[in-house]
């Protein structure tokens, strides 16, 4: 799927039907459940986002959380103030985080490689404290800005009488979950995650589009050699000012989806730890790789739910074989990667990608394609060149 | 009245005077030659022609207007485009990609927002790339990453993504530097070819004697940061002044 040369709708047709499958296919590891399976698709949102900009233009944000916490603000805003239709408070979401973008996007990219990223992380850092501090206000400090019974909400009518309404899409309930039983599992059918995979294929598709366009070709130019870009008649600023704006509508539209799932916002959403997650996100599954942000997501997404829930107890039940003091000695130090600790886990995958497979997930995925495909035709040594070739090359699936 | 004039153009960096009061008329659809030795200020003169620099004082007027204050992409996109003395291409994209990008912006200007044409279908801007791929007889190779090709290739390229913009001016570092015998004549041939079939002026910094007694109409001698005299190749070989600053002992002929 990933080393061979598949069309760009053959990809389109191949990604909406596995994104459709999702509850079916993550109910056998355990991941079907309503909650995560929404993180695989809004953190796909938010990681295909910041690839548009990492992964075309090689402008590294380290503040992109910013905006998606002003997304989950944008909305719950208006979950408070016109109505739980999902639909306007995304829109208000994407254009606030647009607004947000546009802003510090033009301070920030006055300056490029280390600088940009230090301005961009000292931006988040200040929005995060200022949801803490003088904007309690709007975002309510640490409590976190939650719906009330007293909100106006004035396009919704009749209310049931002490009771917090939940976010609908024309009256589909967001939680609204249907059970089915398929080979004896438990599939779980989540209106929430439907709605939320319809906006990651709308995302990857446009993704896609940005690619393949001339514009993309631009933002792929900034990134190999701005200077060659400059003396041939191309203003680069606006190029990477319009993608940093998209990436960050995009981190609004997660965090918008992020309320409308959950119609909570509070200020731990736009922490330093949390832009630094979709980077990991991004460089993991394949930065510059259509495919890569979402699979590195889900996988970190998928990762942190199972590894955070280990502890201990469970570790030394996995080598209750062993003798005594051995299985006790392995299970002490497993212990720490598990559970809490967890992130060492991840740290210790990621250093192993970024110095073994520094395409990420994704070209570990084409080598062994292209490895089985070698072993598969031996004789068309053409084609064997031109699969070395495509490995190099950055714009591939 | 030349296509590139340089009326008293000064340029100091610290204690260095790296231009002192040039001047320089550059005629159109000529070649012209800006020879030196080491450090005489051929390089900062071109890039005050380019915009990376700015005179202190003085005039770079091209085509009648003024280059000076300008932006690198706004001078280019007047029509002055500039080969490096190392090749500057975009190195992770295809040899295609590379020309396809300076067509690009030639027709849609120094910004265009569109995200949802598709590159393949913009059928003339790659039967365009390819011509020129072509033209300096790179086409069987357009597939490559660029990266992966010689430096000799790699100078084609630039030349190719050059003229791609069909500039009014064309600006070239020493284009043969670090090039074999070889290399060096075909490179001449190469830009022999493209000045007699295009109406491009062409202002060349070169070392290498042999290039630029063989492709210049005029030769302008840079010493020290001043023009010490600007005169035809015949003249230039005989000038004992050009001797005295230049030809002198690196002439090896």
């Amino acid at each position: 799927m990933f080393g061979s040369k598949i069309s760009d709708s053959m990809l389109m047709i191949l990604f909406v039907i596995v994104v459709a499958l999702v509850p079916l296919l993550a109910a056998p590891f355990g991941a079907g459940y309503p909650a995560l399976m929404q993180f695989f698709a809004i953190f796909g949102i938010f990681a295909i986002g910041f690839n548009i900009l990492f992964g075309l233009t090689g402008y590294l944000s380290f503040g992109h959380a910013a905006f998606l916490g002003v997304g989950s603000y944008s909305a719950v805003w208006m979950f408070k103030l016109l109505s739980m239709n999902v639909l306007p408070a995304l829109f208000l979401s994407v254009i606030i985080a647009g607004l947000f973008a546009l802003v510090i996007g033009f301070v920030s990219l006055r300056r490029s490689g280390i600088y940009f990223s230090i301005l961009t992380l000292a931006f988040a850092q200040m929005s995060y404290k200022l949801a803490y501090s003088v904007l309690t206000p709007i975002t309510n400090g640490e409590t976190g800005l939650q719906l009330a019974l007293d909100d106006p909400r004035i396009l919704d009518g009749e209310r049931v009488a002490g009771q917090l309404p939940s976010p609908t899409f024309f009256g589909l309930d967001m939680n609204a979950t249907t059970d089915v039983a398929v080979l004896g599992m438990d599939v779980q059918l989540n209106v929430g995650y439907f709605f939320s995979a319809a906006f990651l294929v709308l995302a990857f598709w446009i993704a896609m589009r940005i690619f393949r366009s001339p514009f993309g070709l631009m933002l792929k130019a900034v990134k190999t050699n701005q200077n060659r870009l400059n003396y041939t008649g191309v203003n680069t600023r606006p190029y990477t000012l319009a993608a940093f704006v998209i990436s960050g509508m995009y981190a609004g539209l997660a965090g918008g989806l992020l309320a409308c799932m959950d119609p909570l916002a509070g200020a731990e959403r736009m922490v330093w730890t949390a832009s630094g997650e979709v980077v990991l996100m991004t460089i993991l599954g394949g930065a510059g790789t259509l495919l890569g942000p979402i699979i590195g997501a889900s996988v970190i997404k998928f990762a942190e739910a199972k590894l955070s829930k280990f502890n201990e107890n469970v570790v030394e039940a996995w080598f209750s074989f062993l003798p005594e003091g051995l299985g006790d000695s392995i299970a002490f130090v497993v212990a720490k990667f598990v559970g809490d600790g967890w992130h060492l886990t991840l740290g210790l995958v990621f250093m192993l990608v970024v110095t073994f497979l520094p395409g990420g997930l994704v070209e570990g995925a084409r080598r062994i394609g292209g490895y089985l495909g070698r072993r598969g035709h031996k004789g068309d040594l053409d084609k064997l060149g031109s699969n070395v070739q495509g490995g190099k090359s950055t714009t591939a699936e | 009245m030349g296509i590139l004039e340089v009326q008293n153009v000064n340029k100091r960096f610290g204690g260095l005077q790296a231009l002192d009061d040039v001047n320089l008329n550059v005629e159109e659809g000529t070649v012209h030659a800006i020879i030196g030795p080491n450090g005489a200020g051929k390089s900062t003169l071109l890039n005050c022609f380019v915009g990376r620099l700015t005179p202190d004082t003085g005039t770079v007027m091209f085509n009648g207007q003024s280059l000076i204050g300008r932006k690198p992409h706004e001078i280019n996109q007047m029509g002055v485009s500039r080969v490096f003395q190392t090749p500057e291409i975009f190195s992770d994209l295809t040899i295609l990609e590379n020309v396809m990008i300076p067509s690009f912006a030639k027709r849609d200007g120094a910004f265009k927002l569109s995200p949802f044409a598709a590159v393949k279908a913009e059928s003339a801007i790659r039967d365009h790339a390819e011509e020129m791929l072509g033209q300096v007889g790179m086409l069987e190779k357009r597939n490559m990453i660029a990266s992966a090709m010689s430096r000799g290739d790699k100078r084609r390229l630039e030349m190719a993504m050059c003229l791609a913009q069909d500039p009014k001016l064309l600006l070239l570092d020493e284009p043969t530097a670090g090039m074999a015998r070889a290399d060096t004549n075909a490179t001449i041939d190469l830009l022999k070819q493209i000045a007699d079939t295009r109406p491009i002026t062409f202002v060349v910094i070169e070392h290498d004697m042999h290039v630029v007694f063989s492709l210049a109409d005029r030769i302008s001698v840079l010493a020290q940061g001043h023009v010490i005299v600007e005169d035809d190749p015949q003249n230039i070989k005989g000038n004992p002044k050009v001797r005295e600053a230049y030809l002198g002992d690196a002439h090896d002929d």
